[in-house]
């Protein structure tokens, strides 16, 4: 057993590993895509890194009169994404978090996240920080119930809300993810993760101009190395949540065992996976606009009926 | 093409004393004439005249051409006038101005507070007075100026600036909001006075050109524009037609690159990104454009005193393939629904209140009123492809609009003007300063820049030498407008709405 375990706890680091290292490409990549289909050169992949090993360089600067919130936080967003990371079968069902990989726990880790950084934006005191938190904070409370409701469906016909055991059961089934109610989940959680990783519609996450902003507006004060976690920590996120839909939505090439070959080829699926999502949706971007801020409740009441259906079809259609 | 020198109107004078100004700045209102300038004047004693401080009213209304002019002079030790603002509200924003940068006391204004008047200027010390000196170091500041606080429940404050997170000048802007809706916006300019018109004293009118250049980046053909007008007035210059067609052609050129800027502005400020990119491309072969026709990208050397000088004349075809990229980019941005729903009902302007505070350029045509320099005050004959937009929406898509229909009617008259014009120097030779004219000279500049109507008005004593240049950018007008069109819009609509305006913190701030 203890071979076999160790095998597991490899395959889990490699996961983390693969999150913390691919996630800045990941940024760099949608980067890329969006330069070239508005017909400019852009910065390349590796941009997002470069930029990383800029601000870790720089000297710390904490503004005057912030507490612990403000300083915990970066690290805090960073450590609860690298956790989910290691606890989501990515790349193999058969981890040591095998039975412990609980949806609702995800969801819970990723919305600690968010509410860490919300706590920062308030305890800087400045105006920026209070309005972007508050922003977040009404994305948030529409978007977390979206996400529970969706996974919720997709546990139904697993009968678990365990991660690994909805992944084996679509791994044995695929008929079931085509089916209405895994389309529905699959459509809410999609929406769900654009409102979460503040991408357009919801957010933009290119813009300087500070009135506008949800996601930046809670982190303007922060620099150097802290700067270099939150980005990296936002950048996980969005890696993580794409994986996620990944992997429920197209489970094929995980691994169900631990072996170091099966978990390799394994991570290089999800690296494609990842990033055609990435990809697409950074196309889909261009093609969008950010909606009125008054507007974004709207979309996501759309996306909480899609799980609220997804749950309430996935009910009748497996007659339970 | 030569037509006959009527280009230029002439003006009305009447010296009124300052009991009397106030009867007289009415009955012009009434007649329908438009306050466009007050100035200021240090006259020194001349012959039998003693030393004053001289105000001057500039009145224009049009077509016809009409430009009417109030002198009032006053004491130089105590200048005081009984306000006008509220006659005006313009006027009363002309003597805020006066009464920081001169000490010209308004009587019983009702808005006393200062206005260009920079926060760390000691006190009693007026740049434009004669005895000013070099700039004083920062000292006792006059008086404390709070900002009027918005009391209720759950009430709080943004402030932005004076330093921003893009690339933009100066400008304090205090929010007070609840939740997410704008309650009252307070913009605090004037960071950086310069001292643009104390520059231009002294100078020979040559000299004054390249700073009417630099007045404000973006509309160096403008100032530059209604400044040589102005000097042309003053010294009897008449400029040939083909000059004036020529400048003409340059007017709408920096229209149309600023305009295509802005249009692709306002879609990235709503996270349309692409629209933005091909927009800015356009501009980018716009502004290549301006370099073969002047040598400079933004215009800079075009318009010279006497008239013009070009290097090549834009060809037809090149004009139109620009046309047709402009004319997809507006039509996709309306044809995007969220985009369109961010446009449209965002920082609604009334009717009432562009007229009432005098406000110039798109920001009055999309609100209903059409003014245009272009028909009161025409530099050449534009012929029938000078058509003026006018929306009344008054919302950013009402801007958006009218500057999408002005930069079509910019490229027809650009067709139209460069119809026959050739590439060379066209320069009238000023008249010898000879005896019949002794005594200080006056002229007036009207221009239609991109932003609205410029108004320069400038004096000169033999010479020639410059004692006054006053100018006046449409952004002075239309910087009151700005947070009259944002209550009850929400805070995330804020820069959205301020590019629909895009004022000019230089040209304001002189």
């Amino acid at each position: 057993m203890t071979g076999h375990t160790t095998a597991g706890a490899a395959a889990m680091c490699a996961q983390v590993v693969a999150v913390v290292a691919g996630a800045p490409l990941l940024t760099g990549l949608m980067r890329q895509v969006r330069a070239r289909m508005e017909g400019r050169a852009g910065a390349g992949v590796r941009q997002p890194w470069r930029d990383l090993r800029k601000l870790l360089r720089k000297e710390p600067i904490t503004p005057t009169g912030t507490g612990p919130a403000f300083r915990v936080a970066p690290a805090l967003l960073v450590a609860t994404t690298a956790v989910v990371a290691a606890l989501m079968p990515l790349a193999s069902t058969a981890t040591p978090a095998t039975g412990r990989s609980d949806l609702i726990l995800v969801v819970a880790l990723l919305a600690l996240g968010t509410v860490a950084l919300a706590l920062a934006g308030l305890d800087t005191g400045t105006a920026f920080g209070g309005m972007g938190a508050s922003r977040e904070m009404t994305v948030a409370a529409l978007v977390e119930p979206t996400i529970l409701l969706a996974v919720f469906a997709l546990s139904l016909p697993a009968g678990s809300t365990d991660l690994a055991a909805i992944v084996s059961a679509g791994l044995r089934d695929a008929d079931r993810l085509a089916s209405p109610s895994g389309l529905l989940a699959t459509a809410a959680l999609a929406l769900a993760v654009l409102a979460e990783t503040g991408r357009l519609p919801v957010d933009n996450p290119t813009t300087h101009l500070e009135l506008t902003m949800v996601h930046e507006a809670m982190v303007l004060e922060y620099a150097g190395p802290d700067l270099a976690l939150v980005e990296l920590g936002a950048q996980m996120r969005l890696a993580v949540l794409l994986g996620l839909l990944a992997t429920l939505a197209a489970p094929w090439g995980i691994a169900t065992t631990a072996a170091p070959l099966a978990v390799a080829l394994a991570i290089a699926l999800l690296a494609v996976k990842v990033a055609v999502l990435g990809a697409a949706l950074a196309a889909a971007e261009v093609c969008w606009a950010k909606l009125r801020l008054f507007r974004v409740p709207e979309l996501l009441a759309g996306s909480l009926l899609l799980a609220l259906l997804a749950v309430t079809s996935s009910y009748f259609l497996t007659g339970a | 093409m030569e037509s006959p020198d009527t280009a230029t109107g002439s003006r009305t004078v009447t010296v009124t004393d300052a009991a009397e100004l106030p009867g007289r700045f009415a009955a012009l209102l009434r007649a329908g004439h438009r306050l466009a300038l007050v100035a200021a004047h240090h006259d020194p004693a001349h012959g039998d005249r003693d030393r004053a401080v001289r105000v001057v009213h500039l009145f224009v209304s049009g077509p016809p051409d009409t430009r009417t002019e109030l002198h009032v002079r006053l004491d130089p030790d105590a200048p005081e006038l009984p306000t006008l603002a509220r006659l005006s509200f313009p006027g009363g924003r002309f003597e805020r101005e006066m009464r920081d940068l001169y000490g010209i006391v308004p009587r019983d204004h009702p808005l006393p507070h200062r206005l260009v008047r920079h926060f760390h200027w000691p006190r009693g010390w007026y740049p434009m007075s004669p005895d000013a000196g070099p700039p004083p170091p920062f000292a006792e500041p006059e008086g404390p100026y709070p900002f009027l606080e918005v009391e209720g429940d759950g009430v709080y404050e943004i402030p932005v600036g004076p330093v921003h997170a893009g690339l933009i000048e100066p400008g304090h802007f205090r929010f007070s909001v609840v939740g997410e809706t704008i309650i009252k916006l307070k913009a605090r300019l004037w960071f950086t006075h310069k001292g643009v018109e104390k520059l231009f004293e002294g100078r020979t009118p040559g000299r004054g050109l390249p700073l009417a250049e630099r007045v404000s980046g973006d509309t160096a053909v403008g100032h530059a524009l209604a400044y040589c007008l102005a000097v042309e007035e003053a010294l009897d210059v008449r400029v040939s037609g083909t000059a004036r067609r020529a400048r003409a052609l340059l007017l709408e050129l920096e229209r149309l690159h600023n305009h295509v800027a802005d249009l692709g502005a306002l879609c990235n400020d709503v996270g349309h990104g692409v629209l933005n990119a091909q927009a800015q491309r356009v501009r980018e072969e716009l502004l290549r454009l301006n370099r073969e026709v002047t040598g400079h990208r933004l215009l800079r050397g075009g318009v010279v005193l006497g008239g013009a000088e070009l290097r090549s004349v834009p060809r037809p075809g090149r004009l139109r393939a620009l046309g047709e990229d402009i004319g997809s980019i507006v039509e996709l941005a309306l044809g995007h629904t969220t985009v369109r729903d961010r446009f449209t009902g965002t920082a609604r302007l009334t009717t009432a209140a562009v007229r009432d505070l005098g406000c110039l350029g798109y920001v009055a045509r999309a609100s209903g009123l059409a003014a245009d320099a272009r028909l009161a005050h025409p530099l050449c004959d534009y012929g029938p492809a000078l058509r003026v937009p006018v929306h009344s929406g008054g919302d950013v898509l009402a801007r958006f609009l009218v500057r999408a229909e002005e930069a079509d009617t910019s490229l027809a008259l650009l067709e139209h003007l460069a119809d026959g014009l050739a590439p060379g120097r066209a320069v009238a030779v000023p008249p010898e300063p000879g005896p019949a004219a002794p005594g200080p000279r006056s002229g007036v500049g009207l221009v239609e820049g991109w932003r609205g109507t410029i108004a320069t008005r400038v004096e000169l004593v033999p010479g020639p030498v410059l004692t006054r240049v006053k100018i006046v950018d449409p952004s002075f007008l239309n910087w009151p407008a700005l947070p009259v069109a944002l209550a009850d819009t929400i805070v995330p609509d804020f820069p959205l709405a301020n590019k629909s305006f895009n004022l000019s913190y230089a040209g304001n701030d002189l």
